[in-house]
């Protein structure tokens, strides 16, 4: 046995770092365990051919939030920026690229494919940034409960009504009408390109187990608008080293507030004593005790793995089995000899982010075979080439891809090792279509399925977000309700991971707030 | 002509037969589906045929499941919220089930049968949920519903006529256990259960050998007073032994759309099935809090003056504020009172208020209203020491 800790957080991902950092600041006894050799979960550089490296999971970071970073002085603690302007790029099959500035913000090369839509682009885009603006302004707070006494709930619901209602009366209107439906009748309503309304359209269902017609993706997209960077909404950036130098910033923050962290050590389970979490069993048998714990794990993990469902009342363990969580996206990362060169496309533009999805219904037809368990035979695909700004990622003259593929399901018919080098092949196939010399610059490949992503980062499912982005898992009822404000029926556990409020992306504030709601929390014991 | 199954609004139970051919006043009512008796004959000659002689009710539609595995005393801790482990196999008991938070669902009968197989037999259908309560545990359930015929024999004669049947040794069936007895090389279940709080017993048998159990078992009552009951006797004699009905006294927690109405244990009096020491079960966290912030309800026996039964009556106190409503009413003909189970707001079940039951009376067309003083009192209104007595009374 070792020394007893106050907290022990179950995952050293990039929210279980910034909860330990927010709990060390706190004064409290904090030990970070993580299965992997190093932390970060799914946001990690990692090396995947000699001098190759690239951000293995999350590969552009457009979310954290500006408090996480002030709060746990990340710049101090070596993050570093090797772009913050990422221009990002709608590539046309017939070489008339379309290039955005930054969100929803389309340059003259716009004039090329509509008289009309440079106007309405901006309209739209004002309106959506307002709305973006309003799903912001509760990253940061606990979500009230639905039904509860308390006073300060009642005030934090209040809250959320009172800052709808300041939307004004037409955008509120606007708002409520919009955040359900679907992206395609929206931008098919205002836009008339096809390469523009496509380029949108892959914004809004990224990373999610959506297509543009289906339901809910107007909400993905603005969830995705409401992040920033340097204090520019919808911004993007590259983080130089990759994303692992985020984590690592966060590591450090960690360690410099006093947090313990320990790689390789897996956790077997979370123990309980007289009904309440009182510390961890690792899988090598050791068990290290702490007066609360806290799971950056998934909530299909965390309860129905490590706590087991004999600790949860049965409504709780079907919510929690319920949970939509299937992964639809693969990650590509190609090693290359040398820049590869897209047809049409200015080199300046190059370390910008590449999209192909040329039209909605390239979208939607590539979503298709997702919901039969098939692979997109023509995906869609978000594709970066960071070594063009950081040189630190591949050795002189040499470049490095990561490629964000959708759709990949889950669950594929006929298992994904029967299909794997199939699919890889077929991906660097549609990006040839756009860059002819391609396939001879590559000398390494990796793609990591969902199934690759679950295996290689713990999270159930292989989803980015842990939990599907869907208003009926977001807000007050992410993960489930009875878990949405990061404590959970047993007393002592806590969640600080994407599967909790506000959800996925590196954006560091579940663990934020979870560090808070757990302080509350334990003080009132 | 028989129906179609598909044709068929009403299933039929393994007795039909012999239950429809002694029907004479042809009431019927659904019960999980199936047509079954209300009244036979008259309903006072049946319900004195419990308390005097012996009465056979075909329980049949009874909801059964069959839950077996390495894990099923571990399911079964989890499920219900009494102590599995101080259930010895070959032991029969009653055990009612909560949600997440602590609101009654149902009650039913457990049957052990060895140290892994179970039978759990209820009111109500219960899958989804028992499946669910599964997820993490090695345990195997199933629906065996139509798998097994259910017969009550009940009443101080209802001994005597299972020896006439050929049960030997059934007098010594304690209160609450099972045995297994050959029937024409059947194989028949005998528990000393019941819903009458008399003596009485349950018998099981595979739906082909239905009938002949049934005439075996009048052959062998006919010299003991024995006839059929339907479910009008049987709801005179459960009210006498204040036993409690899904849907009447509580409502099923899995059918609620108003959270508000349901009732936990404690508030129908069944407190005495919650176990807290035997770790963690469904609804436990919740009940430890009413347990620390106290109950809404209680559900209370009433004895209420006159002889009109309050059916359905409000119950006040004082001047006139309303403190709870009666559930189930009658005059009892073996306790010769006027009794009720009744929900009480708390504390006005507590003694020292002066309740009163507004009873309404319709005379001629011509409804009266009676303030009925009442009493909390004991639910076992009749509780005779033959329901408890080992070896029972055989002749």
């Amino acid at each position: 046995m070792t020394g007893s800790y106050d907290v022990v957080i179950v995952g050293g991902g990039h929210n279980g770092l910034v909860c330990a950092a927010y709990l060390g600041r706190a004064g409290r006894r904090v030990l970070v365990v993580e299965a992997a050799p190093g932390f970060g979960g799914c946001a990690v550089s990692a090396e995947f051919a000699p001098g190759f490296t690239v951000s293995a999971g999350a590969h552009i970071l457009h979310m954290l939030h500006p408090k996480v970073i002030r709060d746990l002085d990340l710049a101090g603690h070596g993050l570093r920026y090797a772009n913050t302007e990422m221009a990002t790029v709608a590539l046309d099959p017939g070489g008339q690229h379309l290039v955005f500035r930054g969100a929803l913000m389309a340059d003259d090369s716009l004039g090329a494919h509509s008289a009309s839509d440079a106007d309405s682009l901006a309209a739209l885009r004002r309106r959506l940034m307002r709305f973006a603006g309003f799903v912001r302004e509760f990253q940061a707070t606990v979500p009230p409960r639905l039904v509860s006494a308390g006073w300060s709930n009642r005030l934090r619901l209040a809250k959320l009504g009172w800052r709808l209602r300041r939307l004004g009366r037409d955008d509120m209107r606007e708002f409520l009408r919009v955040a359900l439906i679907n992206i395609a009748d929206v931008l098919d309503d205002e836009l008339e390109s096809d390469l523009l309304k496509g380029a949108v359209g892959l914004d809004a269902v990224l990373g999610t187990g959506l297509g543009p017609r289906s339901p809910n993706s107007v909400f993905s997209l603005l969830y995705r608008l409401a992040g920033q960077v340097n204090g520019t909404p919808g911004a993007l950036a590259l983080p130089e080293g990759g994303m692992g130098a985020v984590t690592g910033a966060m590591a450090a923050a960690a360690r410099a507030a006093g947090a313990e962290l320990r790689a390789d050590a897996a956790v077997r389970r979370i123990l309980v004593e007289n009904d309440r979490a009182a510390g961890v069993e690792l899988e090598s048998g050791e068990i290290i005790r702490a007066a609360a714990v806290v799971s950056n794990a998934d909530p299909k993990t965390t309860f129905l793995t490590l706590l087991g469902a004999e600790h949860l009342d049965t409504g709780f363990v079907r919510r929690i089995a319920n949970i939509r969580a299937r992964g639809t996206v693969a990650k590509l990362h190609l090693a290359l000899d040398g820049r590869p060169d897209f047809t049409g496309l200015d080199a300046a533009h190059l370390g910008g982010r590449l999209l192909i999805a040329p039209s909605l219904d390239y979208l939607e037809r590539a979503f298709n075979p997702c919901k039969y368990g098939e692979v997109s035979p023509a995906p869609a695909i978000e594709i970066t080439i960071p070594s063009i700004t950081d040189r630190t990622l591949a050795p002189e003259g040499k470049h490095v891809l990561s490629a964000v593929v959708q759709y990949a399901p889950y669950e594929l018919k006929g298992g994904w090792d029967a299909a794997r080098d199939d699919f890889a092949d077929k991906i660097v196939e549609t990006i040839a279509g756009y860059a002819p010399g391609l396939a001879r610059l590559i000398v390494a490949r990796e793609l990591l399925t969902p199934v690759d992503i679950e295996r290689r980062f713990g999270v159930s499912g292989g989803h980015w977000h842990h939990c599907e982005l869907a208003p009926d898992q977001l807000f007050m009822m992410r993960p489930v309700p009875g878990a949405g404000q990061y404590d959970t029926p047993l007393p002592g556990l806590y969640l600080c991971g994407a599967g909790t409020h506000p959800g996925g992306g590196v954006m560091g504030a579940a663990g934020m707030n979870a560090a808070g709601r757990l302080i509350e929390c334990e003080n009132k014991r | 002509m028989m129906p179609e199954p598909y044709e068929a609004q009403v299933l039929r139970t393994p007795f039909h037969s012999r239950t429809a051919a002694l029907c004479r006043a042809n009431d019927w009512s659904s019960w999980a589906g199936y047509t079954t008796v209300n009244v036979f004959t008259n309903v006072e000659q049946e319900y004195f045929a419990i308390r005097n002689s012996a009465a056979v009710f075909d329980l049949s539609p009874m909801v059964k499941y069959a839950i077996t595995g390495a894990d099923a005393p571990g399911f079964l801790n989890r499920l219900l919220t009494r102590d599995i482990d101080k259930l010895r196999p070959g032991r029969v008991g009653y055990a009612i089930w909560c949600n997440d938070d602590g609101k009654v669902i149902d009650d039913g009968t457990l049957f052990r049968m060895s140290d892994n197989e179970f039978r759990l037999y209820s009111q109500e259908r219960h899958l989804p949920w028992l499946l669910d309560t599964a997820i993490g545990y090695r345990v195997s359930i199933t629906d065996i519903s139509e798998t097994v015929a259910g017969l009550a024999l009940q009443g101080p004669t209802s001994c005597a006529v299972l020896k006439a049947l050929g049960l030997d040794g059934v007098e010594n069936l304690e209160p609450y256990a099972m045995t297994g007895f050959d029937l024409d090389g059947h194989a028949l279940s005998v528990s000393r259960t019941g819903f009458t709080g008399d003596l009485g017993y349950e018998l099981w048998i595979d739906p082909s050998a239905a009938e002949q159990l049934w005439d075996r078992l009048m052959e062998a009552g006919r010299l003991h007073g024995i006839r059929p009951m339907g479910s009008a006797a049987l709801d005179m004699a459960r009210i006498e032994a204040g036993f409690i009905v899904a849907n009447v006294e509580f409502f099923a927690g899995n059918m609620a759309t108003r959270p508000d109405r349901l009732r936990s244990p404690f508030e129908i009096g069944l407190g005495w099935l919650v176990d807290f020491d035997k770790g963690h079960f469904i609804g436990r966290r919740a009940l430890l809090r009413e347990r620390e912030a106290g109950s809404r309800y209680a559900l209370v026996g009433l004895d209420i003056d006159g002889n009109k039964p309050a059916t359905n009556a409000f119950i006040y106190r004082g001047k006139g504020t309303q403190v709870g409503v009666v559930t189930s009413a009658m005059w009892s003909p073996s306790a010769k009172r006027n009794i009720a189970l009744a929900s009480l707001r708390t504390p006005y079940d507590q003694p020292g208020h002066a309740l009163w039951a507004d009873v309404h009376v319709q005379r001629e067309l011509k409804w009266e209203r009676i303030a009925a003083p009442c009493r909390v009192t004991d639910k076992r209104f009749f509780n005779p020491p033959r329901r408890w007595a080992t070896p029972a009374a055989d002749r």
